[in-house]
């Protein structure tokens, strides 16, 4: 792994807890461990994680609707159908750096990076939970095959994708562990991972909304349609870009002391450059929308009680947020900005729900009824949440990401 | 060996006596056809088995174009497929098809006896702990008399659970049943979200071996030349066991014979590219609750588009970004 000199080898034990604690001894690191966030955080946990607990020895019967006619719950509607899309945050800013040549952006891509393979691992751990029996997760990829099913190209896509995504950390990791050696092999693959990102988030991206084509007559119309993969696959682009900016809001705020002096000064213009950019995607995505009413001619469906709540959508939280993101970028102020992103990521978040729950099994019985999930299940959701920001503040308080590691110059890459 | 022994059902009346005849004569010749046919369906190539090569070639795009050309090949289902038809007017809600179906598939006992009735208090469902369950309606043409509908799967021609499946665990087989292998399965649910018949049961008690629960047209039985175990327990005569092209001549001429009893339609016949169990009524279907807003194509046509642009994504992308990376550097080296 490190390779310094062989004489200090035998202290790598000692240097490694080193960095864990992050230079501190145990007791000092201890104490800065007591504070309000973190003593709410563990609160949550203890609270939801024997949630889980019950999952694996009651069943999901325990914890969740359990029914037959709504599969999929909040577990998975907001874990995967809306964790994913505003997971796009690492490919659309590789793409942008390293394919477009937006160098500026620099500061931003190891955020952007992380913070998408965070969202993938916990949509996989969001699904660990909800499938019958995780520890047969690898049974499309290596046991039996189910290649018509537009699901099975969602498993060996995120699977691949969040390999992918590691290597494409996994710099920031070896320099963490001053592993310079494998470090030069890990950054050379950037172009290479970067394109692969792309390649393998157009398609799950997409696959996530086609999966409902399978059901026509259950999703309503309104949301049934041809386009839907083209629909998710374009949100996830200005998901991700918004994300960037809610993530980076968030650790300019929260984490200020681990980030250098290039990122704080530049977060404002940057911040702007890419709500421009968000801008002009979900200008191009409320297009869509548009376009896809007329395409099935479903204009009558507007009158409706789910037409007005498509308006809702596609007006409050898609064409609302892009004239907030165009004030802000004609005004160039980050702030306003910022306000945009939230908005948008909101809407994401109503749009992937709408799909995979509120607008589905519309024509039942007792409909609104079965979708409000229970408590367990809410409860379980927000241990998770919770156990995310943990594990991400974790990782930003030790690796270089916010900052750049002096020994380690951007030349490199 | 197909044999359906009928006791006559008290209401059924002169006509309904003809159709139960005629039936039994189908019935017969099927189960002879049956013996002769034995070797001769593996000529037949599924839609499904060619769309599976193809997305295992998946890297090579050009096959994208090839893909419509086989796809596009008329597959009409397996020659020799079994089905059951139920004849709505027919039933008369005793429950002695969940009994039997209970009994042959060693189902759980269940919470309140078959004998009861105020189980049609409530619309019911296949559960996993039934795999068909009778409903009661009130009949729009006569006031006195409810009608009932069994609920069960249909084992649909070209499946939608099948084509959900990402491991591959259901299979249309040659004689009719959809089956479901919980071996392979790993508790995705997404059967559940495409089945439009609200099939597919799920054991959300079970906390780590979980499954799909179904009915499978007793494949055992039938594939041993018996007839299924709610057919041969129905006492009206209401569920038929056959061969499905036989069975849609049976419904036809029903109809055909005695207009004033149906309307004038098989549900099944073409329902998301058909199916193998099959509905006919006298009133429409909807007022029971079929699903009423089923595309006649099979589901997996839905999702066909989008496969099919998979290869061509995996295959373009690449050469775009890197042109696009391309451009950028030469830019770049200019300045």
């Amino acid at each position: 792994m490190n390779d310094e000199t062989i004489a200090k080898a035998e202290t790598f034990p000692a240097r490694f807890t080193d960095k864990l604690l992050m230079g501190m001894s145990w007791a000092e690191y201890s104490k800065t461990l007591i504070t309000p966030f973190n003593i709410v955080a563990m609160i949550i946990l203890c609270v939801g994680f024997p949630l889980i607990g019950l999952r694996f020895y009651k069943g999901l019967a325990a914890v969740t609707h359990a029914s037959n006619e709504y599969p999929w719950s909040i577990l998975l509607g907001w874990g995967l159908f809306a964790g994913v899309p505003l997971s796009g945050t690492g490919y659309v800013m590789a793409t942008a750096v390293y394919i477009l040549g937006y160098k500026k952006y620099h500061p931003l891509v190891r955020l952007g990076v992380l913070t998408g393979f965070m969202g993938y691992l916990f949509a996989v751990i969001y699904l660990l939970i909800d499938i019958g029996r995780p520890w047969r997760i690898y049974y499309p990829m290596a046991v039996s095959f189910g290649p018509t099913s537009v699901l099975f190209l969602v498993a060996w896509h995120v699977a691949t994708y969040l390999t992918v995504q590691l290597l494409e950390f996994s710099p920031a990791i070896l320099e963490w562990l001053r592993s310079r050696r494998v470090r030069k092999w890990a950054v050379m693959m950037t172009i290479a991972m970067t394109i692969a990102g792309v390649i393998l988030s157009t398609l799950h991206q997409s696959a996530l909304g086609a999966l409902f084509l399978l059901a026509p007559g259950k999703v309503h119309p309104l949301w049934y349609s041809t386009f839907v993969p083209v629909f998710n696959f374009v949100s996830s682009i200005f998901g991700g870009l918004c994300m960037v900016i809610a993530v980076s809001t968030v650790c300019a705020r929260w984490l200020r002391e681990r980030a250098d002096a290039t990122f704080l000064t530049n977060l404002d213009p940057l911040t702007v450059g890419l709500g421009k950019a968000a801008g002009i995607v979900m200008f191009v995505y409320f297009v869509l929308k548009l376009i896809g009413v007329a395409h099935d001619d479903n204009w009558a469906l507007l009158g409706t009680g789910y037409g007005s709540w498509f308006l809702v959508e596609i007006l409050l939280f898609v064409l609302v947020p892009v004239i907030t993101l165009t004030v802000g970028v004609k005004k160039g102020s980050a702030r306003i900005v910022r306000f945009g992103a939230f908005h948008a990521i909101a809407g994401i978040i109503l749009n992937r729900l709408n799909l995979s729950i509120i607008t589905f099994n519309w024509n039942l019985p007792n409909h609104f009824h079965d979708i409000v999930p229970p408590t367990k299940e809410a409860l379980i959701v927000l241990s998770i949440i919770t156990f995310h920001i943990l594990l991400f503040r974790w990782i930003l308080n030790r690796m270089p990401v916010l900052r750049e590691d002096p020994d380690y110059p951007e030349e490199d890459h | 060996m197909a044999k359906t022994t009928k006791k006559c059902p008290s209401e059924a009346e002169g006509m309904g006596n003809k159709a139960h005849v005629e039936k039994e004569a189908h019935v017969e010749k099927e189960a002879h056809v049956e013996k002769e046919a034995g070797g001769g369906k593996k000529g037949a190539v599924s839609r499904r088995e060619i769309l599976q090569v193809m997305a295992a070639a998946g890297g090579a795009a050009l096959i994208g174009s090839s893909t419509e050309v086989f796809a596009e090949g008329k597959f009409s289902g397996w020659p020799d497929r079994r089905g059951m038809l139920t004849d709505l007017t027919e039933c008369v809600g005793c429950r002695a098809c969940e009994k039997a179906c209970n009994q042959a598939n060693r189902l759980p006992e269940p919470e309140v006896s078959f004998d009861e009735k105020s189980v049609f208090e409530k619309k019911r469902r296949p559960t996993a702990s039934a795999y068909t369950v009778v409903n009661r309606y009130p009949d729009s043409k006569s006031s006195d008399k409810p009608l009932y509908r069994k609920v069960q799967c249909n084992h649909c021609n070209e499946p939608g659970c099948a084509s959900a499946c990402p491991v591959n665990a259901y299979k249309k087989t040659p004689e009719g049943p959809v089956l479901y292998n919980a071996d392979v399965c790993f508790g995705c649910r997404y059967c559940m979200v495409a089945c439009p018949f609200y099939v597919p049961a799920y054991d959300y008690d079970s906390a780590l071996e979980p499954k799909i629960v179904k009915c499978t047209l007793c494949y055992g039985r039938i594939s041993k030349g018996g007839i299924p175990a709610c057919a041969e327990a129905c006492p009206a005569g209401a569920v038929t066991f056959g061969k499905r092209s036989d069975l849609i001549k049976l419904a036809r001429n029903k109809i055909r014979r005695t207009p004033d009893r149906y309307i004038d339609r098989i549900y099944g016949e073409y329902e998301v590219g058909g199916t193998s169990w099959m509905y006919i009524s006298g009133v429409p279907f909807e007022q029971m609750d079929f699903p009423a807003i089923l595309p006649e194509k099979p589901l997996v046509e839905q999702t066909k588009g989008f496969l099919s642009a998979v290869p061509l994504v995996l295959t373009m992308w690449p050469a775009l970004l890197t042109m696009c990376y391309a451009a950028t550097r030469n830019k770049e080296g200019k300045e």
